[in-house]
């Protein structure tokens, strides 16, 4: 992607607070209109880096800029939208109230109808925020995040503690803003939301951008593939196979990691023809996660030694 | 030149952003209006204290009493919203995380604190009305128009020193430990300041040290306004006014600090 296009920075940051390194010279772009998931283990610096492109904190060093100016300069945050992990609104406040004053912080914002068809709220506006579910209530974050038309919408763990039926509405409404031109950037636990949503998936762990690339991308780092199936083969036999990295029994099937799914799969069924219900899977981005981070692990303890 | 700056970007007019402050003065408002935990206590405290003691036991007192207790309870019933819809609302939204996401938002800076001064000020409107009322109607107090208001400016502008001390509580404790912090505060000030009552009744040492609270200057102010006042007007509007600007000046740093 051309330089152009970036519309936010972090460029070599570290920040450490007191003996903890939060981030280790971090390297981060944003750009204009796509989805980035920021993943990683807790105390990985997701939510420090998202802090620092916010203006909540200041880097030790490096250099941090949104919109190319200083994040706590209120010029360039009135073109960002935000939803941060905990954040108690005011509970006596009613809906669109909220909205509403959000939505007083910015030159040009949506109208509250507006804010709340896109974040399909229209029928909460008149209720105070206090009554709302803990869906219904990210809903409604989600809604004043985008009061300002926002370029970048910041979203720290904007589905923790929703049910499947709520993330999923919470998944659409962050599509259509992409497709409306806004850059989203999201920190998560869940996979399967970056999966689900992400243009671009940066790995963070230890304060640096250990992987980045397509979900498509970080899954091609794992070369093993998932085997499924109920067989009369036993498993230590499969086991004994080459190219079987592993083969055991679970809940009555016959589980097997592998790098040479075709090959494996053709002796399983010449093996037993009476074998049923086959599945193979490609490794998701938990097991890439799994792996990206074990990698970086072994390549810190070989760098210590040496 | 790159792209980033070239695509326009709409402005803040000054007229959006009066309406900002506007909105958060009004939200604030709104909020505590409807939060009776923090009203009913807030108004009925200094009300039924005056009901009591300046109305229905007030054949045991001199005939000043109902002014006097007009005084030291209005003093009483502003330290109130200063304290606690400030300091004690301050060190919980710091906690909650709705001090950091305004923070993040791009929120006028100084719209947050503006709009709790307005809603504490409001509150102390609200608790001098009740006050007066009781006091002219109830207890037959009778005092010249512009003694009422001047009354009333006092109690609303009286607000402000406390607003300035809760704001540096609420910099310093933060949480649910705050309430228990300017109680600590509150009850022994309003007591020492002779508000429950005459400092003359009391040990001389505690008389002495009475002009370090600020809860006395106010209450040596509104017994001024209501007739009783023992002079040094001057002087008691200057040491508050010395009060206000420390607390700010000491929160300030603080919160230039730790956020």
């Amino acid at each position: 992607m051309n330089n152009d296009t970036c519309i936010a920075r972090l460029d070599q940051v570290g920040k450490r607070y007191g003996a903890i390194v939060a981030l280790d010279g971090i390297n981060l772009q944003i750009h204009r209109g796509e989805l980035l998931a920021l993943l990683g283990p807790n105390g990985a610096g997701k939510s420090t880096s998202i802090g620092l492109l916010l203006g909540l904190h200041r880097a030790d060093s490096g250099s941090v800029s949104l919109f190319g100016r200083d994040p706590q300069d209120i010029e360039a945050r009135r073109r960002i939208g935000v939803m941060l992990q905990s954040a108690a609104l005011p509970p006596t406040l009613k809906v669109g109230e909220l909205i509403s004053l959000t939505a007083s912080y910015y030159p040009a914002p949506r109208t509250v109808a507006e804010c709340a068809a896109f974040a399909d709220i229209g029928d909460l506006l008149d209720r105070r925020y206090s009554t709302l579910s803990g869906g219904q209530q990210r809903r409604v974050q989600f809604a004043m995040a985008l009061a300002g038309r926002p370029e970048i919408l910041f979203l720290d763990e904007p589905t923790v503690g929703m049910d499947i039926v709520a993330r999923q509405a919470l998944w659409a409404a962050m599509r259509k803003a992409v497709a409306a031109g806004c850059a989203v950037v999201l920190t998560t636990h869940y996979l399967e939301e970056a999966e689900a949503l992400a243009d671009r998936v940066c790995v963070i762990a230890k304060g640096r951008v250990v992987s980045e690339g397509t979900v498509d991308a970080l899954r091609a780092h794992v070369a093993v593939r998932r085997i499924r199936c109920i067989t009369s083969t036993a498993a230590a036999t499969v086991a004994a196979w080459p190219h079987v990295l592993s083969a055991e029994c679970v809940q009555g099937r016959l589980a097997i990691a592998t790098a040479e799914a075709e090959s494996v799969v053709r002796r399983l069924l010449d093996t037993d023809a009476s074998l049923s219900e086959l599945e193979v899977q490609r490794a998701g981005l938990a097991e890439a996660f799994t792996e990206i981070t074990r990698e970086t692990e072994s390549t810190d303890l070989s760098q210590e030694a040496a | 030149m790159n792209t980033i700056d070239s695509i326009a970007t709409p402005v803040m007019t000054t007229g959006r952003l009066v309406n900002a402050y506007v909105q958060e003065a009004k939200s604030e408002c709104l909020r505590y209006m409807r939060n009776p935990g923090f009203l009913l206590p807030t108004l009925l405290f200094p009300s039924v204290f005056y009901l009591m003691f300046g109305i229905f036991l007030a054949h045991s007192n001199s005939a000043d009493a109902p002014r006097y207790l007009l005084a030291s309870y209005g003093t009483f019933g502003v330290m109130a919203p200063g304290l606690f819809g400030f300091g004690v609302s301050l060190a919980l939204e710091r906690d909650t995380g709705l001090l950091t996401l305004k923070r993040a938002m791009p929120m006028p800076p100084g719209a947050y604190l503006l709009g709790k001064m307005c809603m504490a000020m409001l509150v102390a409107a609200t608790v001098s009305i009740i006050l007066m009322c009781m006091a002219v109607f109830l207890a037959g107090v009778s005092l010249p128009a512009s003694r009422l208001a001047a009354f009333f400016v006092l109690e609303v502008l009286g607000v402000l020193p406390f607003c300035a001390l809760g704001l540096l509580v609420g910099t310093l404790v933060k949480g649910q430990g705050a309430p228990g912090v300017v109680n600590l505060i509150y009850l022994p000030m309003a007591f020492l300041s002779g508000l429950w009552f005459p400092l003359s009744i009391m040990p001389s040492f505690i008389q002495s040290i009475a002009p370090i609270w600020p809860a006395y200057h106010l209450d040596q102010l509104a017994l001024s306004v209501v007739g009783l006042g023992q002079g040094g007007i001057l002087i008691h509007v200057l040491v508050l006014l010395g009060f206000t600007t420390a607390f700010l000046l000491l929160a300030a740093r603080r919160l230039r600090r730790y956020g």
